[in-house]
């Protein structure tokens, strides 16, 4: 018999008045004890809507009834058979949206805590020493652009299939948006490189420094010797709002801000990427790297931040989590407000901000509705700071630079419903196909490219032995 | 790693080194640059490729020892590793094909930028007007090589010291007052220079291409640190330039936000001698 208690077993966290001086992980995870205890609250559904609701499509009843029994390792491997990155997901997906969302124990109640118990199977899992099992090589090359969330899961994918796949990062380092975006206090970078490091174990050979697109094209990846390609490039140029006083100092991209400090490391000391020291932030947009802006500006010792989003707090499209995290850490919501207008003091830095007050009239074509100026409303908040979190466009290299690759009116490659972009052979997926989009999406699309780079390649050499 | 096969003191500031890059070496042209991370401590520093050899497998760098990260990689020496080397990034310079006579002018460090440009002009048959300008005789660089590579050389001093006293700017005007009509002005070296070359060419209508190198951090078209107006409009040096027309860039705005980590900067090299760091 399912434990029916209506709330989910509460996780230890670091106390927010502790965790705005430090980076380090604010959510500290389940003991074993908690972990048992949270996965008796399953039901074990036998239709498993929650799996259904997961883009990796994670085993997720399985799992957590390996966990109830205290078969942790068995658990891990369950969601692993699935899963290349299950202790990046169980941090940073959107589980409201996904698996909890559709979790019956929601009707009434809370869900059951699936992002919470994946996470204490992988994490059960980092120390553990396993042997890597490097499969038997099938004699098929891949190549895969970009070493982010998508490209990640396709190089695992089919690395397990005995492919063999070279990844192209055009950084310093592998990870994409888990290494230079997303904070270390909700995703440590020490699992992300575990989690590399488990893929490279498996064969997957990582080259740094390869901007691909300019230091070797898609199509000389073709040359040699790769059957197929993978472009994961992710996110690109950021967008700015077009309004007066983006240029002065102080004004950043969210991108430029998080990279500064989680890719470059300019929080910690011995660091030579420097940062601008702020007293007063306004972080403009509402998502989960707005979020992120502003609690890292937070940490960085600025005494007052504010989040700027047009719509109300119903329509925030960040994580409920995060949310709830930034509204812990005292960071300021000030929604139904637009700015218009950055103004600069003498040395052209960011003085002050202006805004107009909004209100909420009909739903958009997003379903949300729509922010309405109030004419007539418009006021400065001092600041010295101004993030903009407004979402990117697709990096432009590869497009620019293969002939055959088409993308639509954003930037935006153009996929098929196999993942494969217009060129043959070349297949696509997460942010360079979306936008900006979420983690496990982006895994969700790798997903499925691997498995059609596999199909695409297997009918290729079945034909070619006719 | 990135290896380093030759090391050579241009100057009391400007160290040229001479990398192992096969891959970038392969594909780099004029006016593309690199960036380079010291080891994993270090920040992400673009540098425009002064010269590259596809054979050998190298490329040059000509950098002047200014800032912490320049000056801890000027320490290196000969047989030396720079952990990270990404390129070659940006557009490359573009001439049209018609263009006949064309001045090419070379600031200070920048001078090794302009070199690789003179280069590419001469060997497409073009007539080459060197003007390169140094604050005094004991900082000129590379003068054989630009000689090499131009019709004439005019090389400037701000004191007099050497060649002609005066700015670029000065030889510049002379020369077309003289009456040479130049296709196009390739201008690289302190924004300054470039802006008061682009001021000087606009009423003539000469085509005016500059060189920016504004703050970068992963020069790829993910950050949006280098942006710059340009005819008005935000543009990325990383993926739209490096190369812009020196007549539609806001420069004073391009000044202002170099200098944005100007007092940190300093705190940095305090740091280097023993100093208090930032942040």
């Amino acid at each position: 018999m399912a434990d029916m208690t209506l709330t989910k077993t509460p996780i230890a966290e670091q106390p927010p008045e502790e965790r705005i001086c430090n980076f380090k992980e604010v959510s500290l995870g389940y003991t074993a004890e908690e972990a048992m205890k949270e996965a008796g609250r399953c039901l074990n559904c036998k239709n498993k809507p929650c799996t259904t609701g997961c883009p990796v499509n994670v085993r997720i009843p399985e799992f957590i009834a390996k966990v109830a029994a205290g078969e942790f390792e068995e658990a891990y491997d369950i969601i692993k058979s699935t899963n290349a990155l299950p202790a990046v997901c169980g941090r940073v997906c959107p589980q409201e949206n996904q698996c909890e969302g559709k979790c019956v124990r929601g009707i009434k109640g809370e869900p059951v805590g699936i992002g919470r118990l994946e996470r204490f199977c992988a994490d059960y899992m980092m120390n553990k020493t396993r042997q890597a099992v490097k499969p038997t090589p099938n004699g098929h090359k891949v190549a895969v652009v970009g070493a982010g969330p998508s490209s990640l899961t396709v190089a695992g994918d089919l690395a397990k299939l005995g492919y063999e796949v070279t990844v192209y990062e055009a950084f310093h380092t592998a990870g994409g948006v888990l290494m230079y975006g997303i904070p270390e206090f909700r995703l440590p970078k020490e699992i992300v490189r575990k989690e590399i490091k488990s893929l490279e174990d498996m064969g997957v050979k990582i080259m740094t420094n390869m901007v691909i697109g300019k230091v070797l094209s898609v199509d000389e990846l073709i040359e040699m010797g790769n059957e197929a390609v993978f472009i994961g490039t992710g996110a690109g140029l950021p967008r700015f709002m077009g309004i007066e006083g983006e240029s002065l100092i102080g004004v950043y991209s969210a991108n430029e801000y998080l990279t500064r400090i989680n890719l470059m490391k300019a929080y910690k000391d011995g660091y030579q990427t420097p940062i601008l020291s702020s007293h007063s932030v306004a972080v403009v947009g509402g998502g989960n790297v707005a979020m992120d802006s502003a609690r890292c500006a937070k940490r960085m010792g600025a005494e007052k931040v504010y989040i700027i989003y047009r719509r109300s707090m119903d329509e925030l499209p960040a994580r409920k989590e995060e949310v709830h995290h930034a509204v812990e850490e005292g960071i300021e919501f000030m929604v139904l407000n637009n700015p218009v207008k950055i103004y600069g003091d003498e040395n052209d830095r960011v003085k002050s901000i202006e805004l107009l007050s909004m209100k909420l009239g009909e739903p958009d074509e997003s379903g949300r509705r729509s922010p309405v100026a109030v004419e007539g409303s418009e006021h400065t908040l001092d600041i010295d700071t101004v993030i903009m979190a407004l979402g990117t466009s697709p990096n432009p290299l590869i497009k620019s630079t293969t002939p055959g690759l088409e993308t639509n009116k954003r930037g935006c490659l153009i996929v098929d419903e196999a993942n494969a972009t217009t060129k043959q052979g070349v297949y696509a997926g997460g942010d360079a196909v979306t936008g900006a989009a979420t983690v496990i999406l982006a895994m969700g699309a790798g997903k499925k490219a691997a498995a059609e780079i596999d199909k695409y390649i297997k009918n290729r050499s079945a034909e070619q032995n006719l | 790693m990135f290896k380093i096969v030759r090391k050579k003191q241009l100057n009391d500031q400007v160290v040229l080194f001479e990398i192992e890059a096969p891959f970038i070496a392969k594909k780099a042209q004029a006016g593309q640059f690199i960036i380079f991370r010291l080891d994993e401590h270090g920040e992400r520093v673009p540098l425009t490729i002064s010269d590259f050899d596809r054979e050998k497998g190298t490329i040059t760098i000509v950098f002047q020892t200014v800032g912490a990260s320049t000056i801890a990689l000027g320490r290196l020496d000969e047989g030396d590793c720079i952990s990270d080397v990404a390129g070659p990034l940006g557009v490359a310079t573009e001439y049209d094909s018609n263009i006949k006579r064309v001045a090419v002018i070379g600031g200070g460090v920048g001078c090794a930028i302009a070199y690789p440009q003179a280069k590419k002009l001469s060997s497409m048959g073009v007539q080459v007007d060197l003007i390169a300008g140094f604050r005094s005789k004991d900082i000129v660089i590379l003068e054989d090589e630009m000689r090499a590579v131009s019709k004439d050389l005019y090389v400037c001093t701000d004191d007099g010291s050497y060649g002609t006293k005066g700015f670029v700017t000065d030889k510049l005007k002379e020369l077309i007052e003289s009456g040479i009509k130049y296709d196009e002005v390739v201008a690289i070296g302190p924004v300054i220079m470039m802006k008061f070359v682009s001021k000087l060419t606009e009423p003539y209508g000469i085509k005016t291409i500059v060189s920016l190198n504004p703050i970068m951090i992963d020069g790829t078209g993910m950050c949006g640190g280098c942006r710059v107006t340009v005819d008005g409009k935000i543009r990325y040096a990383c993926v739209d330039g490096p190369d812009f027309d020196g007549h539609k860039v806001d420069f004073d705005e391009l000044m202002k936000r170099n200098n944005a980590y100007k007092t940190i900067e300093t705190e940095h090299l305090c740091r280097l001698t023993g100093g208090k760091r930032n942040g």
